[in-house]
């Protein structure tokens, strides 16, 4: 599926610098139009939320408490606590007051305001997800451009193979199989969590610590992910292969490795470039399972743990920011794309 | 061919040229060796699923018959060993096939023929002049846009849970969100494919929309669509495995995400390593199955792939 939301994304750039050259009004207009668009995406998410935690269930306030019987007034009171017996334009006036001013509600479970776990767990995931995003990108595409220009060699055979077995990979499952092997049987790291439970310590030592709990989870991200990347990289080097240009340089008489850093590399890095962040929706998907699996205490695990509770307002919560983060991304993407891309930026 | 066919009517004629389109794509198909060994594991994974009654009691499914010590390493009795409940891995493993492969396929075909419509009327209003059409096909794509881009994971387990989860549901969740991609490419084909003089031919006898959309540009997208339809099951399956292994499944019909959600529950690492292991990589096997044929058929119909 990744593959054909990829081709899709593809298929969307090319689509986008299509329409902008029939318009042809300047950078302005299709910045404008991004902006736009993505506004309309976040606003449709909040509509997505609202219709689905208090318009699609028969009766939330049923749903918001486990099924358990009620009485009239225990329900009445429910009702009036979360307005939901006002007109449903009232309601959802409310929410969108509510949630821009960044009050999310509190949780079933634990009664704190949603924004704080929030808060809390945003940087375990920042952590896990940049420092994997970062090292996936630079192995996958050192392995595709490696792969790609010597095609067919044995590097490039046992790499795509590899590759392709770990994109059949559920990332959880590598995730439990490193964490009985790594972890239980060698006791080379630590079976979960972010910190150890005798303390840290402080300083260079407390830092060790946490470096010694991320490699595991960090691992499993980067090997699962790099794998798109390589892929992507290989096959868009093996488009630009048999580029005029690439003649040129070597008719010039360039060395081999400076065809390929200087001309074929940079011109093949773009859909790898946009792809990170379009990609950012899978990440948050492996993030869910692998912090699930390594008791990493990021968002990921937050709303795992609100799913199975069920603590609606904090898997709603949880929600919105990811659907949030996503879509910001994806227009930071398309801005890239913009921004390297002559052919998109004169459109 | 034609020598021995008597009448020659224009569908006697259809006929026999599929039928030679078909000979040389299975010859093409032949040639391509990953594809064909994905092909081979994808029959004896079908094979499994369809003969599960027989290879493997139902019953052994059920807490209450089981018997044997739990979660126990393999042994001659129980091949793979047994569960935290005294269940065979094996027989749970061989109707976890039937289960993973029933979700994955079904929601294959929801989503693609969610892609498919969305592709072909997008494709075919948008490359029509009139308004009406071109804001068709605008609405549609932002749809699609909206789909594309709206972290998949989140979304499923916000709708599972708020549905409340099940076999079912898990179907109906992974096929309507995961549409998005086969629709963009779906769409790019049919507007290539309106550009072609047929189809000014079928405008000029007077086709109404739904005969060019469904006789002519539809049949020309197919080739692509099957191709996509098989990769798309490799995304499905990896979806239903990790939502059920998130505890979004039917817990009386067992999946191998489920599987794997109960052994990560019961105790990863201690007792039958066997439980966690073989799932997973049933999962890999089949989930590799299906992009090795997927992308050979990709590779016979657009040769242009071949020197990847």
């Amino acid at each position: 599926m990744a593959e054909a939301m990829l081709e899709g994304a593809r298929a969307a750039a090319e689509d986008r610098s299509g329409t902008g050259a029939a318009s042809s009004t300047g950078l302005a207009r299709t910045l404008s139009v991004k902006f736009l668009s993505t506004v309309i995406t976040l606003f449709v998410v909040l509509v997505g939320n609202f219709f689905l935690f208090r318009v699609l269930p028969a009766n939330p306030a049923k749903n918001l408490t486990h099924n358990s019987t009620l009485t009239a007034k225990q329900l009445a009171a429910i009702n009036r606590t979360f307005g939901l017996g006002l007109p449903l334009p009232q309601q959802f006036w409310n929410y969108l007051v509510q949630t821009f001013h960044g009050n999310l509600g509190r949780s079933f479970v634990n009664q704190l305001p949603v924004s704080q776990l929030i808060g809390q767990a945003l940087w375990p995931t920042v952590l896990l997800v940049g420092t994997s995003t970062v090292l996936s990108t630079v192995i996958g595409v050192w392995i595709g451009i490696r792969g790609g220009w010597n095609r067919g060699s044995r590097f490039d055979r046992s790499s795509t193979a590899f590759v392709n077995v770990l994109y059949a990979m559920p990332d959880f499952w590598l995730g439990m199989v490193l964490l009985i092997t790594l972890a239980g049987k060698l006791a080379l790291f630590p079976d979960g969590g972010m910190h150890s439970f005798t303390g840290s310590g402080s300083g260079l030592a407390g830092f060790g610590d946490l470096l010694w709990h991320l490699a595991l989870p960090c691992i499993v991200l980067t090997l699962v992910y790099l794998a798109e990347y390589s892929l992507v990289m290989r096959s868009s080097l093996i488009d630009e292969l048999k580029a005029d240009y690439l003649l040129t340089a070597r008719a010039k008489g360039l060395r081999d490795d400076l065809v390929r850093r200087r001309h074929a590399v940079p011109n093949a890095l773009l859909p790898s470039v946009t792809l990170i962040m379009l990609n950012l929706g899978f990440v948050i998907s492996g993030a869910i399972t692998t912090e699930t699996v390594f008791s990493w205490p990021g968002l990921g695990r937050l709303s795992y743990v609100a799913l199975n509770a069920p603590d609606y307002p904090t898997l709603e919560g949880t929600f919105l920011l990811f659907s949030a983060a996503v879509i910001v991304a994806n227009l930071v993407g398309d801005l890239l794309l913009t921004l390297f891309d002559p052919r998109v930026r004169q459109a | 061919m034609s020598a021995e066919t008597p009448v020659l009517t224009p569908r006697a004629l259809a006929r026999a040229r599929r039928k030679t389109a078909l000979v040389t794509f299975w010859r093409e198909f032949r040639k391509d060796r990953r594809g064909m060994s994905g092909l081979i594991i994808l029959a004896v994974m079908i094979a499994v699923a369809l003969l599960a009654p027989v290879l493997a009691n139902s019953r052994g499914l059920n807490p209450i018959y089981a018997t044997a010590a739990p979660n126990s390493g393999p042994s001659l009795q129980f091949l793979l060993g047994t569960d935290s409940d005294g269940r065979s891995v094996l027989t749970e493993l061989i109707w976890g096939a039937r289960n993973s492969l029933l979700v994955g396929l079904t929601a294959t075909l929801i989503s693609i023929l969610i892609g498919a419509l969305v592709g072909v009327v997008a494709g075919h209003f948008g490359s029509i002049r009139a308004r009406a059409g071109r804001l068709t096909d605008n609405l549609l794509m932002r749809a699609t846009d909206w789909f594309l881009v709206v972290p998949f994971l989140p979304l499923a387990m916000v709708v599972a849970r708020t549905i409340g989860p099940s076999l079912g549901v898990i179907i109906l969740v992974i096929g309507l969100t995961s549409w998005a991609g086969t629709a963009r490419i779906v769409r790019a084909q049919a507007l290539a494919v309106e550009t072609r003089p047929y189809l000014e031919r079928a405008k000029a006898l007077g086709a109404g929309h739904w005969h060019q959309m469904y006789r002519h540009v539809l049949p020309n997208v197919m080739p692509l669509l099957l191709a996509n339809t098989i990769l798309t099951v490799a995304g499905t399956i990896l979806a239903e495995t990790t939502l059920s292994f998130l505890g979004l499944g039917d817990p009386i019909r067992p999946t191998w995400g489920q599987m794997l959600g109960a052994a990560y529950s019961y105790g990863v690492g201690t007792g039958n390593l066997v439980w966690l292991l073989a799932p997973g990589i049933a999962v890999i096997v089949v989930v590799m199955a299906f992009t090795l044929v997927g992308h050979a058929l990709e590779t016979v119909l657009d040769p242009k792939l071949r020197e990847r």
